[in-house]
């Protein structure tokens, strides 16, 4: 899905003054979001964790299994695959992005808005955000197509200029298939740590930059020392969104590989889906759902409190 | 006033003739990445309408001799497109709005009201907006089966507009937490009720961050993939990316009509991000700049 900004969580005045008579009253306008998020995230859920522990076709009664899932979850080789893969997924998506956003917003801002005009910057900017706005099916789609081993533009291209040998056929071949999934991931990620960063930059002090240049600093040393630590509340939102995104990835597998070849590029949404309605096995799919949901909890907890700390 | 204006006019100055062999290097590999970023909406463009002799005969990279309309004709056929688009506005724009207005009504509570335990019930929120898909599909698939709703664009609406709302509510309420609060005051002294204030006096001053999340709501709802593919499954109820998809997943596409799905996949998503260019860079960065 595109990308969630979030604010930065502060901590505030606690309101005793403003809470005072009737806070309570209040509670009526948290009523409906109550009662729809009770029916469409709790329950599920909660139904998900608990189908997690029972052996299920779909149809007809749960058969309780205890920790039978969980014990086949740990022995089973794809499953661990598809969480190195994740783990490829996370650097392509949020690692890779954010260290060449930052560089990149730094050029722009530093020395493109500056030295040359802010105009060519904006432009260069909304064409690096492009592939954000599209839908990741849509996207997907394009790149298979340039993709394809026998039509494709990429191998097209390379037999044209007359280095055929080098055509191949990228997303049929194991050893090629997870980083050309990653690489067409960083084109799509990179857009939004630009922006972001862009943004924050504009906010910086920039006496600090400039007082560090007259000390004779290098532009390498006044982005790690004075830029970074002024921009890092937009740097842990660009690398919690990004990281969440990426443990969610089911879009660019489902339309660019379907997990494979074999379980060359198998990750844990479309392994659950699979295992939900084409294995039918769904105790299993909803224990693989299970350990996404704790491993994407413990992430986002952790980097709020991460944040807030710093805010505070 | 004036003096640092000239000093700033002059450091500008001074830094325009500056541009050293440095600067020219970065604007060149700048510009290298940008155009790597586009060669995949050129390639669209190139054969989207190229006639599909010349693409058999000379490839993807030849320069299109005619307008050939056909491969899109094919493809809004076999994909029902104008039905696709439709259920896409249909449910995008529902959502947009529902979600805005039910997330308007809990930041209320949580922003202005300010009820016990509001900084974990927004904690919760906005993990409920990071949770995987994966984790709510089969129970939802279930509830909505049970509900007479599978294979209807209500379920995706009711779900969606809840998972938007998660995320509009946690920002909206850190928004509303910065109010003016004379304007509240001056409103209950007027003898305005808490519904009056909302509608009156809230809503209005926030409009500018109500509509950036009702651009975002939109955009988001409308590139959804999961839920919808799971829930849509007859081609009259899909929306764009669910019929672009299936039929991807079906391999019928060959290479000529998908650069015309492509480019039918890839325009609204443009259109939407010329419309909305200025509210989506506020709205991008709106979270960040506090």
């Amino acid at each position: 899905m595109a990308e969630t900004p979030i604010p930065v969580l502060q901590r505030r005045r606690s309101g005793a003054a403003t809470r005072g008579a009737g806070a309570g009253a209040y509670l009526t306008y948290l009523l409906p979001a109550a009662v729809l998020f009770t029916v469409v995230i709790a329950v599920p859920l909660v139904m998900n964790v608990y189908t997690s522990f029972t052996d299920w076709t779909g149809v007809g009664p749960r058969q309780w299994a205890g920790l039978a899932n969980y014990r086949q979850l740990w022995h089973d080789s794809e499953f661990w695959a598809s969480m190195w893969h994740t783990l490829a997924l996370v650097a392509a998506m949020a690692v890779v992005p954010t260290v060449l956003g930052l560089l990149m917003a730094a050029a722009l801002f530093d020395v493109i808005a500056k030295r040359f005009s802010p105009r060519v910057a904006s432009v260069l900017r909304a064409c690096i955000y492009l592939p954000q706005v599209l839908p990741i099916i849509v996207a997907a789609i394009v790149w298979s197509w340039i993709l394809d081993p026998q039509y494709g533009a990429l191998n097209v291209a390379l037999r044209d200029v007359g280095l055929g040998f080098l055509a191949h056929d990228l997303l049929g071949d194991p050893h090629t298939a997870l980083l050309t999934v990653m690489a067409v991931l960083i084109w799509f990620q990179l857009g939004y740590p630009v922006v972001i960063f862009m943004a924050a930059l504009q906010r910086t002090d920039p006496a600090l930059s400039e007082a560090a240049e007259i000390d004779g600093a290098t532009w390498r040393q006044r982005l790690w020392r004075v830029t970074v630590p002024q921009i890092r509340p937009e740097i842990y939102v660009v690398l919690l969104t990004c990281t969440v995104a990426s443990l969610r990835t089911f879009g660019w597998i489902y339309a660019l590989t379907s997990g494979g070849p074999g379980v060359a590029t198998q990750v844990p949404s479309y392994y659950s889906y699979q295992s939900f309605f084409t294995d039918l096995d769904v105790g299993y799919g909803s224990t693989i759902a299970t350990v996404m949901t704790l491993i994407i909890v413990a992430v986002s907890v952790m980097f709020l409190w991460v944040q807030r700390r710093h805010a505070g | 006033m004036s003096g640092t204006l000239t000093r700033h006019r002059l450091t500008r100055h001074r830094l325009t003739r500056k541009r050293g062999p440095a600067a020219w290097l970065t604007l060149a590999a700048l510009v290298v990445v940008t155009a790597g970023v586009l060669i995949p909406f050129a390639l669209i463009a190139l054969n989207a309408f190229k006639p599909p002799a010349q693409y058999s005969a000379h490839g993807p990279l030849s320069f299109p001799d005619g307008f050939y309309t056909g491969g899109i004709q094919e493809f809004w056929d076999t994909a029902d497109f104008g039905r696709a688009l439709w259920n896409s506005v249909l449910i995008s724009g529902s959502v947009c709005v529902l979600a805005v207005l039910l997330s308007i009504l809990s930041a209320y509570a949580l922003g202005i009201g300010r009820v016990k335990g509001r900084t974990w019930i927004l904690g919760a929120f906005l993990i409920a907006n990071f949770l995987p898909q994966e984790g709510l599909v089969y129970p939802l698939y279930d509830l909505a089966k049970e509900a007479g709703l599978y294979d209807t664009q209500l379920a995706v609406i009711i779900i969606f507009t809840v998972i938007q709302a998660a995320f509009g509510t946690y920002l909206l309420s850190s928004v509303l937490g910065t109010f003016p609060r004379e304007l509240l005051e001056a409103a209950r002294m007027d003898g305005a009720g808490r519904a009056r204030i909302l509608w009156r006096v809230v809503v209005p001053v926030s409009r500018p961050t109500l509509g950036v999340l009702l651009v975002f709501f939109f955009i988001w709802t409308w590139n959804e993939f999961f839920l919808p593919l799971v829930f849509l499954v007859s081609n009259q109820n899909q929306t764009v990316p669910v019929a672009l998809g299936t039929l991807q997943g079906q391999h019928i596409m060959n290479p000529l009509t998908t650069s015309g799905a492509a480019l039918l996949g890839v325009v609204p998503t443009i259109i939407f991000f010329l419309i909305f260019q200025r509210t989506m860079t506020r709205g991008v960065t709106v979270g960040s700049i506090k």
